[in-house]
């Protein structure tokens, strides 16, 4: 495992820059991750953030279908939020560890 | 009389019935299992439908056969379940109460989810293999097919047994290379993952396999619509891949019954705790196999390692103690990669399919993330071992916990 320094703060990380331990989470942390995927969050990005959060603490499936249903947004809406890979995206913001969606 | 009640005929529930009637006194316990038919296919068989390896008649007997006397196994559509009155409610308006209830209703494809992928296509050109049905008419289909664009998609993850549509893809290349057609085939491999699986250790093999088969990977593609006119899939992010024959394997979802329970999440699969296998609401009420909203695969292996575990919590449950069994995640699948070989992977919630052997350490027979003919053997004696061993809930030299013997970390 290695660490990274995010917005002042040392971190956790797996090779793939995703945060091992949640709760080190904070959103000036999410900013951070999502300036270094070029992208700019807003309110909305924060909704679909929190919501992540719960399903992945509660152990439940995460799917990008999971995210359409989720009443913040569409699966489109989704996409254009965190453009090419939503979910993985989505996670790495999240500070959560990717989704295994399948296994 | 106490009640427990089993929704779902399958190989979980088959399983619970026969280890439950053991368990449970006859005198004390009333056992009732229901489905909506007395058909119990294999389904790890309908791979082999399409290729006319197997027919309908290898696959398809009847449930009954394999549930024990001292249970009683009722044909019945269920269309409502009510866990605060414990009651379950049946088509013909008849209502059955329970003490505890096992939910194993399974999964289903949902391809209506997906716009135009049951259009005038579907099963002309469009075709799945995750029903005995579609599999038989992909059959039909292939036996006259001159090649073209062959296009194999994942619709979207969760789905039935994840590794059977790269095994498609592995016996598809040898049905044509054996009919002389294959240089008129094109395989395309179309999937929402990053790879051609989840974990990496297998994903690096399986995509080698791919590689070498020729078979191109589309990964990260995410299924918004099949347009029927440019015959041609759409993803979320405006990206196309055109089909001449197009196998899909569509959204997956839980029975109707589950989401308008309350029981379910979004899809319809139970929440349930992924290692005690109670519901998160009903103390009363148990879930195994593809019905749950587990994070593991959807696949018989995990119904069987599963009921182990369920059987020892729901007697927890009946006398009031605390649950001793812990459920891992275990998983175990044989993978056929073609030209009479195949290869095993072995994992659980926490550790990634590793190289090794298996069962035994040091002996094998069988070789893990390894293509060996042994392996091949071992899925197709596995036909056997589930009809007469497995569902009947006797014992097998497999532990339900995964063990890391004979495994290469």
């Amino acid at each position: 495992m290695s660490q990274k320094v995010i917005a002042g703060i040392t971190l956790d990380v797996n090779e793939e820059g995703y945060l091992t331990n949640p709760a080190q989470w904070t959103r000036e942390i999410a900013k951070e991750i999502a300036r270094e995927e070029g992208i700019d969050l807003t309110d909305k990005h924060f909704l679909v953030l929190d919501f992540i959060r719960d399903r992945q603490q509660k152990g439940e499936m995460l799917t990008i279908r999971s995210v359409g249903n989720s009443g913040i947004t569409d699966i489109k809406g989704f996409y254009q939020l965190f453009p090419g890979a939503p979910m993985k995206k989505a996670a790495k913001i999240a500070g959560i560890t990717k989704p295994a969606s399948c296994v | 009389m106490k009640k427990l009640l089993i929704l779902g005929a399958g190989t979980g529930g088959t399983i619970m019935a026969n280890k439950m009637r053991h368990a449970l006194d006859p005198l004390a316990w009333e056992i009732t299992i229901i489905d909506q038919d007395n058909r119990h296919y294999y389904q790890p068989g309908f791979l082999f439908l399409p290729f006319g390896y197997y027919r309908e008649r290898d696959v398809l007997k009847p449930r009954d056969r394999f549930l024990p006397s001292g249970v009683r196994f009722l044909v019945g559509k269920i269309t409502g379940i009510d866990p605060e009155q414990n009651k379950v409610f049946l088509s013909d308006g008849s209502a059955l109460s329970y003490d505890f209830l096992i939910i194993a209703t399974g999964t289903r494809i949902v391809p209506a989810e997906t716009p135009g992928l049951t259009g005038p296509l579907w099963q002309k050109s469009i075709f799945d293999f995750y029903t005995a049905e579609g599999a038989l008419a992909l059959g039909r289909f292939l036996e006259n097919w001159q090649g073209g664009e062959l296009v194999l998609n994942l619709a979207d993850m969760p789905i039935k047994c994840p590794v059977a549509p790269l095994e498609f893809a592995f016996l598809a290349d040898t049905f044509f290379t054996k009919k002389g057609l294959r240089k008129k085939v094109n395989i395309s491999y179309v999937t929402p993952l990053s790879g051609a699986f989840t974990k990496p250790r297998a994903a690096k093999m399986l995509g080698a396999l791919l590689e070498e088969k020729n078979i191109r990977i589309v990964p990260d593609f995410y299924l918004e619509r099949v347009d029927d006119e440019k015959k041609m899939l759409v993803s979320y992010d405006e990206r196309e891949v055109p089909f001449d024959l197009l196998v899909t394997i569509p959204v997956h979802k839980g029975e109707e019954v589950i989401e308008k329970s309350g029981l379910g999440d979004e899809m319809g699969f139970v929440k349930a705790d992924k290692n005690t296998l109670v519901s998160l609401s009903y103390p009363n009420v148990f879930v195994l196999g593809d019905a749950g909203n587990f994070p593991a695969s959807k696949a018989g292996s995990v119904a069987h390692f599963q009921a182990e575990i369920l059987a020892e919590n729901l007697l927890c449950a009946i006398r009031q103690r605390p649950f001793t069994a812990s459920f891992d995640g275990h998983s175990n699948c044989f993978i056929e990669t073609g030209f009479g070989r195949g290869t095993l992977i072995d994992f659980n919630y926490e550790t990634e399919p590793l190289p090794g052997v298996f069962p035994y350490a040091g002996i094998g027979p069988l070789q893990l993330l390894k293509e060996t003919r042994m392996n091949h053997y071992g899925k197709l004696a596995f036909r056997w071992i589930y009809w007469d061993i497995l569902l009947r809930g006797r014992k097998m030299p497999i532990s339900n916990k995964m063990s890391m013997k004979g495994k290469k970390p």
